[in-house]
């Protein structure tokens, strides 16, 4: 096996690794314990709806779902950018909504639909129309921002399917590229929306 | 300061299912306690640990707070309802379009799909010396940082300002404002009380560390739109340095009742970015009424409505920009340059 960094971050997550110390993120667990029983507390082992898999899993009361879905599922997909929710790189779909996995927290979406870039492609590993698009028209640079970006662009486009290149800009303006590659990214998307359109017609 | 990416330091969470719940769960860990809405205000305190509180009390579970639904002649908004959820609403898109104006005016996206309107409204200051934690007097200190002859204040107040400097960052709250929206609070101890938009905001010199008139316990558990001002025509601009994320530097709204003859029967107008709350300018209402809605008729409104103004070392240009925004919005305009 090859290492790569991706390769290397699973392997942590697989062998159980926190990189924080326990005590500081356990801190408010220890006192409170006996107090479950108060209208509205949480229990920390929830079923979550990832990708179209049910996922049991461990989730801090402050944890987000960035974190989540990177370090405790191994989704590694969805990238953290600036982590205060002004970059857009960690955008996921909730119910079909595109929204900053880094400034949700887990337990407030325990009922919902999650999807990440990893849930796009059938599981015969077709593209989702968009991202065929943008492997087509090479939209991206560096594509740290890709993910983000298509999954907001995925959202946007189950509200308007047929958005002028106007309304798409402005449907994906939550999220940043710091290769200033907007013009081809927005080629890309409108691409992707066209091909979504012939694949669902 | 430095950005940090660990996850946030651990608090109790507790996600009620009702008002009377939540507000049991405010009472039992008093200053402890926080409010959780949307969460975008909330986040960047808890992740810089500049607040640290014990519970966090998250609002989504609570079904009464969210929604849209008609009351008398108007609209009732839950506090909880996204901001998104009010610009898709068909009636505010009909009747309310100053409010979808200013909603869509939010930040991006993806914070108006999760930001709520209680919590827009509510937001507190984006001052970045008291965000950063400085010990300033919002924060229980006693200086200003932002208000020194080398602090930065290009952001910062040109009018009402007492001690603080800071502004109020809602976009929906001069809006809200300029429709006589009335704000339901559902007090601490059970009772309800109804605040109008325009008293829902104190400035420093009634209470330097609060952007609401929401005491502890308090929540804000809807807002009503009356029908009065339903239709009427409307203008809202919001001028930033960027047109996403960026809050405003000044902020305009206003809904007008022109008459037949083509004066203007009644006004509402405010102004927000330029003071710790959100500012309803009476005297220049007062002042347009009767008078054709013209150039002429801005330009005196819109002198009356900078007058008083002390700029910081900084923020000069808040003061013309103040003033053409209120012209704008009294003779209305062609079409602006740029597309939000």
């Amino acid at each position: 096996m090859s290492y790569s960094r991706r390769n290397f971050i699973k392997g942590v997550i697989a062998g159980g690794a926190v990189a924080t110390s326990a005590g500081y993120l356990f801190r408010g667990s220890g006192p409170l314990f006996g107090q479950t029983s108060a209208p509205g507390s949480v229990e920390r082992l929830v079923t979550l709806n990832v990708n179209g898999q049910t996922r049991r899993v461990d989730v801090l009361k402050q944890e987000t779902l960035a974190m989540t879905l990177r370090y405790k599922l191994g989704l590694t997909g969805t990238k953290l950018g600036c982590d205060r929710a002004e970059c857009g790189a960690c955008t996921v779909l909730v119910d079909d909504v595109p929204r900053y996995s880094c400034s949700v927290l887990t337990h407030t979406v325990r009922g919902g639909r999650i999807v990440t870039i990893e849930g796009l492609a059938r599981a015969n590993g077709a593209l989702h129309p968009v991202q065929q698009a943008v492997v087509d028209e090479q939209g991206f640079q560096c594509a740290f921002c890709l993910p983000g970006f298509v999954m907001a662009a995925v959202g946007f486009l189950k509200t308007n399917a047929t958005p002028t290149r106007e309304q798409l800009a402005h449907g994906i303006s939550g999220n940043l590229c710091r290769c200033q590659d907007y013009d081809k990214i927005l080629t890309s998307l409108m691409r992707g929306a066209e091909y979504l359109r012939r694949s669902t017609t | 300061m430095a950005v940090i990416r660990d996850p946030m330091p651990a608090f109790e969470l507790f996600q009620p299912t009702s008002v009377e719940d939540a507000q049991a769960l405010l009472r039992r860990y008093g200053a402890g306690a926080w409010v959780l809405a949307g969460g975008l205000d909330s986040f960047d305190w808890l992740k810089d640990r500049i607040k640290r509180p014990e519970a966090v009390v998250d609002l989504s579970g609570i079904p009464e707070l969210r929604g849209v639904r008609a009351r008398g002649d108007g609209l009732e908004i839950g506090a909880m309802t996204t901001l998104t959820e009010v610009v898709r609403h068909g009636v505010v898109r009909e009747r309310y379009a100053l409010l979808l104006d200013a909603a869509e005016a939010a930040a991006s996206p993806q914070i108006r799909n999760q930001g709520t309107l209680g919590g827009n409204v509510s937001q507190d200051t984006r001052c970045w010396y008291y965000r950063a934690g400085w010990p300033c007097y919002r924060a229980g200190g006693n200086i200003c940082y932002a208000d020194t002859p080398e602090s930065i204040n290009r952001e910062h107040a040109i009018l009402g300002a007492d001690r603080c400097v800071a502004v109020n960052p809602s976009d929906t709250a001069p809006a809200l404002i300029a429709l006589d929206a009335q704000m339901v609070i559902r007090a601490a101890n059970g009772g309800e009380r109804v605040v109008a938009a325009e008293d829902y905001f104190v400035g420093p010199g009634k209470d330097i560390t609060r952007m609401t008139v929401l005491q502890p316990g308090d929540l804000l558990t809807a807002i009503r739109l009356p029908g009065a001002w339903a239709g009427a025509r409307f203008y809202f601009e919001k001028v930033r340095d960027r047109q996403v994320w960026d809050f405003a530097l000044v902020s305009v709204a206003s809904a007008m009742v022109v008459g037949a003859g083509g004066a203007i029967e009644r006004m509402r107008l405010a102004v927000n970015g330029v003071a710790a709350r959100p500012l309803r300018l009476q005297a220049v209402e007062d002042l347009v009424r009767g008078r054709p809605a013209n150039e002429a008729t801005a330009a005196v409104a819109a002198n009356l409505a900078i007058a008083g103004a002390q700029p910081l070392r900084f923020n000069a240009y808040k003061v013309p920009l103040m003033r053409n925004l209120v012209k704008r919005a009294i003779r209305g305009v062609e079409a602006t340059t740029w597309a939000s």
